[in-house]
C-alpha cells in the first residue's frame, strides 16, 4: 500500500505562495469529512499584504490594453482547461457531488472564464457613450475600473461560484482580493496555481484560504479597498460588513440571501458594478 | 485707462411672486405639514422671505403611502409615451416661469441673477427635456429587455442648486416610472414648492411627486422609512456616508453624489488666459458652492508666479455684491453657518502658513458675504487642501511633472472631478485617463449637460446623474 503525500496548501498573495502570517493551518475535508489536505488559515496581515499587493497590481493592470487583458484572461482559461481533470476531482470531493455533476460545473467554469475573458475588449463600447451635449464640447464617457476590490467568494459554489465572483473583476480592469470558501477551498488553491502560471501579473488575483468571518470585516474597513462583494459573508454578518464600508463610502455588491445558482446564464450586472463612469469634456474650435 | 462704474442693474423681485407661506406638497396638494414651521431668509440680506410649513414623520409617512399609492396606481402602468408627454409638460412649464424661477432662487439661495437665469433653470429645464424621451425608449438603454422601476424613491437634494438638483433627481425618476418623495434643503425649499405647481399646472396624477420642506431630521425620517426602494442623495459626504451606513442590511437601492477637492491643473503651454477664466470659473462660480468646483489649483512651478500674478488681478475685477443685480459675479454666502464654515476653514489656511490674498473688492456690509480668495503657498498636508470649503476659496500648489501632477490631484480621498489646462492633445488625454475623477474638464470647466454621465469616484460617491448611464439608479437591474 501506498501513503499518499499529505499536502499542506499555502495562500497566494502578490504572485507568490507564502504561508500565512500567522503560521495557522486548518484542516480540509471531503463532503462526507475524509482529511483531504491542510490549508493556510489567512489572518489580518494576510488581508493587508494581500490589499498592498493589489494596489501595487492596479496600474500596470488597469492601464494594460483591452486586448491584452483579454489574452491574459483567455490564457487563464487555457490552463484551466488543462487541470480540468484535477478540478473535477477537486470539486467532486469538496462539494460532495458524483463526477458527472463535477465535471460539468467545472465546464461551466472554464466557459464563464472565457466568457468574461471576451467582454475586456467589448465592455467599453457598450457602456460608454459619447454625449450629444447642448454647447461646442466634444463630451464623451468611459467606464474605468474602481480599484482593488475585496471579494468573499461563495461558501457552497467552490470554483464555479469562485470564478463568477473573481473573473469579472479582472475582466474589467480591477485587482482583487478574495477569500475562498472555507470549507471547500482546494479548487480556490488549485485556481491561484493556475493563475501563477498563465500571465496574469502577480497581485492581481490575491487568494486566501481562511474564514469569510474573520477577515470580512478588515476587508470592509481597509481604506485602500474600493469595493467589497460580500456573498461569501453569512447573511447576518452582511450589515455590519456594509456599515464598515460606508465609512470609506466602498461600492458594496448587492446580493442575494441564499447563494445564486451560478449555472444560470450571466449577465452584465458584474462587471458594470466594478466601473466607474468617467466623463471628459472638451471645447470645439478651430 | 479711466474706470467706466457700473449702473445698478437689479432684477425686480416682484416676478419672483413671493408668498408670505408656503406649504408641503403631498398626494396631489399643498397641505398644512405637521413640523414646526420655518422661516426661510434672503442671504444677501438677512431678511426673511416667507414661512415654511415642514413635514413631520408623520406626513413622511403619510407622502410615501401616497408616492405607493401612485406608483402602484397609474404612474408605473402608464404606457412610457404617456409619461413622457407629463415630463415635457413639465419641462415646457419650467421654461415658461423661468424667469420667476430665477428670480425667486437667487432670493432664496444668494445666487446671481446671471448664474440662476442663464445656468440653473435652463439646465433644470433641460433634464426633464432629455429625460422626458427616455420614458419610451427605456428598453434601448443597454439593461435589458423590460427594464422596471425600483418603486417610491425617497430623494434629499442640497441647498447649492436647489432646482436644478431637483431636476437631477425627479427627471430620471419619473421618466423611468418610479414615483417620489423629494425634500429640499432647509435653507433654499422655495422653488422645489413652485415646482410642486408646476406639477399641479401640468396635471401630473397626485402622489407621484411629493415634496416635503424640513430639516435633516426629515431626511433621515425618508431614509428609514420601510415604504422607500430608493434612496437618492446629495450633499456632504458626512451625511452621505451615515446614510450609507443606515441603508445598509436592507433592500434599498443607493446612490451617493457627494463632495468633492477637485485639481484644476496647469501646465506651462496652457492658453493662460482662457486657463485664469476656467480658475475662476471653476471656483468662484455660484460662490464656490459647487462640489465638483475646482478648488485645488496645481500650477506648473515654471508659471506660477505669472498665473497668481493674472489670476489675483482678474479675481479683483469680480464684482460681489446683490445677487439680484445683472452685474453680480459673486452672491451672496447660503447661511450664516456656511459662512462661519468658511471663515473657520481660511483661518486654518491663516494658522498653517498659508499665503493669503483676498479680493479688496467692496462687500455689503448686511448680508452673508465672502470675498473671493486665493491661498498660496498651499502644501498638501493642510486643511484648506484636503477638506472641502464649498466657498469662494481659492488654494493654489505647484509641481514640476505631468507624473507629479497626477500624483496630487489624485492624492485626496475624493474624486468628484478635476482640470486640465494644456495645448498639448496627447498630453490631455494622458491626463484624462490618470485622473480618478468621474468628470474631467480639459481647457474648460464646470460644464453640465443632461446627456453626459455626472458623478464620482470613491468617497465622493457612487452612480451617475445624467445620460444612459444615470438611467441605472432608478432602475431594477
Amino acid at each position: 500500500m501506498r501513503i499518499s503525500v499529505a499536502k499542506t496548501y499555502k495562500l497566494y498573495i502578490g504572485g507568490k505562495f507564502p504561508r500565512s502570517e500567522s503560521g495557522r493551518v486548518y484542516p480540509v475535508t471531503d463532503a462526507k469529512g475524509k482529511f483531504l489536505a491542510n490549508a493556510a488559515h489567512a489572518s489580518r496581515k494576510d488581508v493587508r499584504d494581500a490589499v498592498v499587493a493589489a494596489r501595487k497590481a492596479f496600474p500596470g493592470w488597469s492601464g494594460a490594453t483591452a486586448y491584452n487583458r483579454g489574452q491574459v484572461l483567455y490564457r487563464v482559461a487555457e490552463v484551466l482547461e488543462g487541470r480540468r481533470d484535477q478540478f473535477i476531482a477537486e470539486v467532486s470531493a469538496s462539494e460532495g457531488l458524483a463526477a458527472k455533476k463535477a465535471e460539468s460545473l467545472v465546464d461551466a467554469a472554464i466557459d464563464r472564464w472565457v466568457w468574461y475573458a471576451g467582454w475586456t475588449d467589448k465592455i467599453a463600447s457598450v457602456l460608454g457613450s459619447a454625449n450629444p451635449v447642448a454647447g461646442p464640447y466634444f463630451s464623451f464617457t468611459v467606464p474605468e475600473p474602481t480599484g482593488v476590490v475585496g471579494i468573499l467568494a461563495p461558501q457552497g459554489s467552490s470554483l464555479l461560484g469562485l470564478v463568477e465572483v473573481l473573473a469579472p473583476v479582472l475582466a474589467t480592469g480591477s485587482t482583487a482580493v478574495v477569500v475562498s470558501s472555507a470549507e471547500r477551498p482546494l479548487p480556490a488553491i488549485t485556481l491561484s496555481e493556475v493563475l501563477a502560471t498563465s500571465d496574469v501579473p502577480g497581485g492581481v488575483a490575491n487568494i486566501l484560504t481562511g474564514r469569510a468571518s474573520e477577515l470580512g470585516p478588515w476587508l470592509a474597513s481597509h481604506g485602500d479597498v474600493n469595493a467589497l462583494d460580500p456573498t461569501g459573508a453569512a447573511p447576518a454578518e452582511r450589515v455590519e460588513l456594509a456599515r464598515e464600508a460606508a465609512n470609506t463610502v466602498k461600492r458594496v455588491l448587492t446580493v442575494p440571501a441564499a447563494e445564486p445558482d451560478w449555472t444560470s446564464a450571466p449577465d452584465l450586472t458584474r462587471l458594470r458594478r466594478y466601473l466607474e463612469a468617467k466623463t471628459v469634456w472638451h471645447p470645439l474650435g478651430v | 485707462m479711466p474706470v467706466f462704474e457700473y449702473a445698478p442693474a437689479p432684477e425686480s423681485r416682484a416676478i419672483a411672486n413671493l408668498k408670505d407661506h408656503y406649504k408641503p406638497f403631498v398626494d396631489g396638494e399643498f397641505v398644512d405639514g405637521s413640523g414646526e414651521p420655518l422661516k426661510t431668509i434672503n442671504p444677501a440680506t438677512e431678511e426673511v422671505l416667507a414661512e415654511v410649513g415642514t413635514a413631520s414623520k408623520s406626513d413622511v409617512d403619510t407622502a410615501v403611502k401616497a408616492a405607493r399609492k401612485a406608483y402602484n396606481g397609474a404612474w408605473s402602468k402608464m404606457p412610457g409615451t404617456e409619461r413622457a408627454k407629463y415630463l415635457f409638460r413639465i419641462a415646457r412649464l419650467i421654461q415658461e416661469r423661468s424667469r420667476e424661477l430665477a428670480v425667486l432662487e437667487s432670493l432664496d439661495n444668494g445666487k446671481p441673477i446671471k448664474e440662476s437665469r442663464d445656468s440653473d433653470i435652463p439646465t433644470a429645464a433641460a433634464h426633464f427635456f432629455y429625460h422626458a424621451g427616455w420614458a419610451d425608449k427605456l428598453e434601448y438603454a443597454g439593461y435589458g429587455a423590460n427594464p422596471r422601476p425600483l418603486g417610491v424613491a425617497g430623494q434629499i437634494i442640497p441647498w447649492n442648486f436647489p432646482l436644478l438638483m431637483l431636476a437631477w433627481k425627479i427627471a430620471p425618476a419619473l421618466a423611468t416610472g418610479n414615483t417620489v418623495v423629494l425634500k429640499p434643503a432647509e435653507t433654499t425649499p422655495l422653488t422645489a414648492l413652485v415646482f410642486a405647481e408646476i406639477c399641479q399646472q401640468a396635471e401630473l396624477p397626485p402622489g407621484v411627486v411629493n415634496i416635503l420642506p424640513g430639516a435633516g431630521d426629515i431626511g433621515a425620517s425618508i431614509v428609514e422609512h420601510a415604504g422607500i426602494d430608493k434612496i437618492a442623495f446629495t450633499g456632504s459626504t458626512e451625511v452621505g456616508k451615515a446614510i450609507q451606513r443606515q441603508v445598509a442590511g436592507t433592500p434599498k437601492k443607493l446612490t451617493l453624489e457627494l463632495g468633492g477637492k477637485a485639481a484644476n491643473i496647469v501646465f506651462e503651454d496652457a492658453p493662460l488666459d482662457q486657463a485664469i477664466e476656467g480658475i475662476v470659473n471653476g471656483i468662484f462660480f455660484n460662490q464656490g458652492h459647487v462640489c465638483c468646483a475646482g478648488s485645488r489649483l496645481l500650477v506648473q512651478e515654471s508659471i506660477a508666479e505669472e498665473v497668481l500674478e493674472k489670476l489675483r488681478y482678474r479675481v479683483s475685477t469680480l464684482r460681489v455684491g446683490d445677487p439680484l443685480d445683472k452685474n453680480t459675479d459673486v452672491g451672496a454666502i447660503n447661511s450664516a453657518e456656511q459662512l462661519a464654515k468658511i471663515r473657520g476653514l481660511v483661518e486654518s489656511g491663516d494658522a498653517e502658513g498659508a499665503q493669503r490674498w483676498t479680493s479688496p473688492c467692496p462687500v455689503p456690509e448686511r448680508g452673508f458675504f465672502f470675498a473671493p480668495t486665493v491661498f498660496a503657498n498651499v502644501h498638501q498636508s493642510m486643511r484648506i487642501a484636503r477638506e472641502e470649503i464649498f466657498g469662494p476659496v481659492l488654494s493654489v500648489l505647484t509641481f514640476r511633472t505631468p507624473d507629479e501632477a497626477v500624483a496630487k490631484a489624485n492624492n485626496t480621498p475624493y474624486g468628484l472631478s478635476a482640470g486640465i489646462w494644456t495645448e498639448k492633445g496627447s498630453r490631455i488625454l494622458w491626463m484624462a485617463n490618470q485622473l480618478r475623477a468621474g468628470v474631467v474638464w480639459a481647457n474648460t470647466f464646470n460644464r453640465f449637460d443632461p446627456a453626459a454621465p455626472f458623478g464620482g469616484y470613491q468617497e465622493s460617491g457612487f452612480g451617475r446623474e445624467g445620460g444612459r448611464t444615470g438611467l441605472e439608479a432608478y432602475l431594477s437591474v
